[in-house]
Formats: structure tokens, sequence, C-alpha cells
């Protein structure tokens, strides 16, 4: 019944997605996240440092994965991203939040929003309304139908990771993909 | 990327990354955030096994297979309330077998049908877990996870369900981690068993009940 290989991506990164790097670079590093799951608090710094380290090699993607059950405040964090994306800060409001994983309550969220410049009474009124839900259930969805079981997953170039994610065994497995295509490149 | 602790796995689940894994883990994490980690965070350590498993699951299955007539069993849920397989019928049922509450893998795999049980409804199809654990342990563990669905207490005779089901760990008293797809007649429609410390995920639940959705709009044409 399965026809789909397991670990792989079932909808490419594309422009839906919230992206830091060129979108031609030849590794595209995606990750499915929590904000309140300190796994995923523990990769961030990780993620960054793989940035610095490959430049415009990586292009790194992130969609929402908030297990809302077990973390109460981890969707009201992906709606406020998403609240900052409106507004051309998803990437500012994604590092306020990992570097602040103990406070994401409403009252920190807005906190956060203001210092960040936004746009105050839009901000709070999307994320009271929750706007942002279904847009962030749409990550979730594409999460699961990838096979993401956990926080954090990481994608390269659409075939799982699955090997740990400290930051000498994501770069082998970068580099590793990257010879590959360069190779690829020769024949 | 935690083993079971308490369901040591067999050699037929082992591979190369599950030896090394957990300990990379453990350099990834700032020395300071593992002591601050609660039991409840500990439980979304992911597994990092998944791409080991061979397709349809573990070597040494004897799952009941796609086909089969599911076998009927009623079970306490609560100490004064039972539940039947054939309470469903005319609906769906993912009856999810994993080896007992509080393992953080577990933990995992309950949570993520919880996330997606609207979806999963959406398909006429509700979710079911069952494992050796007694009643007040089920609602311990379901409260503390806030599950929306039935834990069942496959407890007296001890593994019985599971056992019919030919998912039963003898050696170590526990059930596989199995998913059957039970249609609305009672077939099984689709299994799986997978290693037991990992979590399967929810995408085989939805390509099954995709492709069930199909059958039964293709049988609806031709008749």
């Amino acid at each position: 019944m399965r026809g789909r290989r397991q670990g792989t991506l079932v909808n490419d990164v594309g422009p839906r997605d919230h992206v830091q790097g060129p979108a031609d670079a030849p590794v595209t590093l995606l990750e499915y996240g929590d904000y309140q799951c300190p796994y995923c608090g523990a990769a961030h710094p990780i993620v960054k440092a793989l940035q610095r380290q490959l430049g415009d090699n990586l292009c790194f993607a992130f969609r929402h994965f908030p297990l809302t059950t077990i973390h109460e405040y981890a969707e009201g964090a992906a709606e406020a991203a998403e609240a900052a994306s409106a507004q051309g800060k998803f990437w500012q409001m994604h590092d306020t939040l990992f570097e602040n994983q103990p406070a994401l309550d409403f009252d920190s969220l807005v906190g956060y929003a203001e210092e960040l410049g936004l746009d105050m009474e839009r901000f709070t009124t999307e994320l009271e309304n929750q706007v942002y839900a279904p847009r962030v259930r749409e990550d979730f969805i594409s999460g699961i139908r990838s096979g993401v079981n956990g926080t954090p997953t990481f994608f390269i170039n659409g075939l799982r990771h699955e090997a740990s994610f400290d930051f000498e065994t994501m770069l082998e497995a970068i580099q590793a993909r990257m010879q590959g295509l360069a190779a690829q490149r020769k024949q | 990327m935690r083993r079971d602790d308490a369901t040591p796995e067999t050699s037929n689940s082992k591979d190369q990354s599950s030896k090394a894994a957990p300990e990379r883990t453990k350099t990834a994490q700032p020395s300071s955030s593992a002591t601050q980690l609660t039991g409840n965070q500990r439980l979304e350590r992911r597994e990092t096994k998944r791409g080991a498993i061979p397709e349809g699951g573990a070597q040494e299955s004897t799952a009941l297979p796609a086909g089969t007539q599911a076998p009927d069993f009623t079970l306490h849920t609560t100490p004064d309330q039972e539940v039947s397989l054939s309470d469903f019928r005319g609906k769906r049922v993912v009856l999810a077998f994993y080896p007992a509450d509080w393992s953080p893998v577990c933990g995992d795999e309950l949570a993520v049908y919880n996330e997606v049980l609207p979806e999963i409804r959406k398909h006429n199809a509700e979710v079911v877990g069952i494992s050796v654990d007694g009643v007040w342990c089920h609602i311990a563990y379901a409260k503390y996870n806030k599950l929306h669905f039935p834990l069942l207490s496959d407890f007296e005779p001890k593994g019985e369900v599971a056992r019919s089901y030919g998912v039963y760990r003898k050696k170590e008293g526990v059930s596989e981690r199995a998913l059957f797809l039970i249609d609305e007649e009672g077939t099984i429609r689709w299994s799986y068993v997978s290693p037991i410390g990992v979590n399967p995920g929810a995408d085989g639940v939805f390509d099954a009940l995709e492709e069930l959705d199909s059958q039964k709009a293709q049988k609806g044409a031709a008749a």
C-alpha cells in the first residue's frame, strides 16, 4: 500500500516556505520544528553554525510542527512567527522565540513583537483571532504526510536526516550531499 | 532517540545508528539543558532509526495481514467501562498496539495521533490505543498527555488480544509497536509492525486510509 519511499518529503520547499539563503543553493535544509521543544531549541544554534559555515551553499527552510497537546504555548508561538512574517519579520521572531523558550505565553509574544517594532494593533488582532492557525496546520500536516514523528526533524534536499543533529553529523551529511551532486554534474 | 528502557529490543531491530545516535545526541544538547528537562519534555526525543526499517516492518512479524477478519475483543478502558471492537462497526478503526504507557517513544507516537485526530476522523476512522498496562495506569497516562482517544487495557489475561493479532512479545511480556487499520466491516486492511523503539509516525495510516477511500470510490462507481 505504500507507494512512496519512507523518509522522503511530500511537499518540496517552495514559494510558500520561509527560507534563508539562495533558493538555488545546492543544498536545502528543511526543519520541522516546535518553538517550545527543548531539542529544537538545542538545534537552533547548530543550524546557525551550519549557515555560517556553508554560506551560499545552503538554503534553510523552517516549517511548524507544534505538538500542541504537550506544549501549551507551541501553537501560539508558531502563529506569532506567522504574524511577524506578515509584517516581514519572520526570521527575527523565529530567533527571538528560540532564544526565549521559557517565556512563550501571550504577553511575552506581544512583548517580543513590540521589541521588533511590529504594528501592534495588527499583530495582537491577528494573534487573538488565530488568523494564521490554518497556515500552521498546513505545515503540520505536510510534516505528518512526510513521516515526521517528533521534533526537530530535518530533511536534506528532501531526504530525511536520520542521524543525530549535532553540528559535525549534520555538516557531514550536507557535505556528502554536495559531493554527490558535484559527482553527478561531472558525469 | 532514546531507547525504550522498559522494553528491551531484540536483535532484529538493532542497526548501526541505534548504537551511535544516543551518545551523539547527547553531545548536541547544551549540558545545562539536559538537567532542566522534565519528564514531559523527554518524550520528544525523536527516533532516528526509521530509515533502517525494512518496508513492511520487522522481519519476525507474525502480525495478522491485510484481508484477515479482525479478531473481536472486549477490554476495559476505565475500571467500569468496556470497549469492544464490534462497537465500532460501520467505522474504521486505527488499532495502535504499543509496548507500555510512559515509555518515551510511545508518548511521542500517541501524541502524534492525538494531534491528527480531526484529520483521521475525516476518513470515518477512530483511533484506539492498546497495551498491557492496567486501567489506572492508562487513566493517568491519558490525562497527562491529554489524549482524546481511548486506551484499552490488554491486562487480563495479559496480552491476549495482542496474541490474537500476532503482535505479542512473549519474552518481554508486552506487545509489539504495531498498527492495524480495520475497515467498516471489521476486516484488517493494512498492518504494520515497527521496530519496538521506533515511533512509526502517522504517514502510513494516512496512506492506508486514502487507499481505502479510493477503493471504496471505485467500488461505488462500478456498482
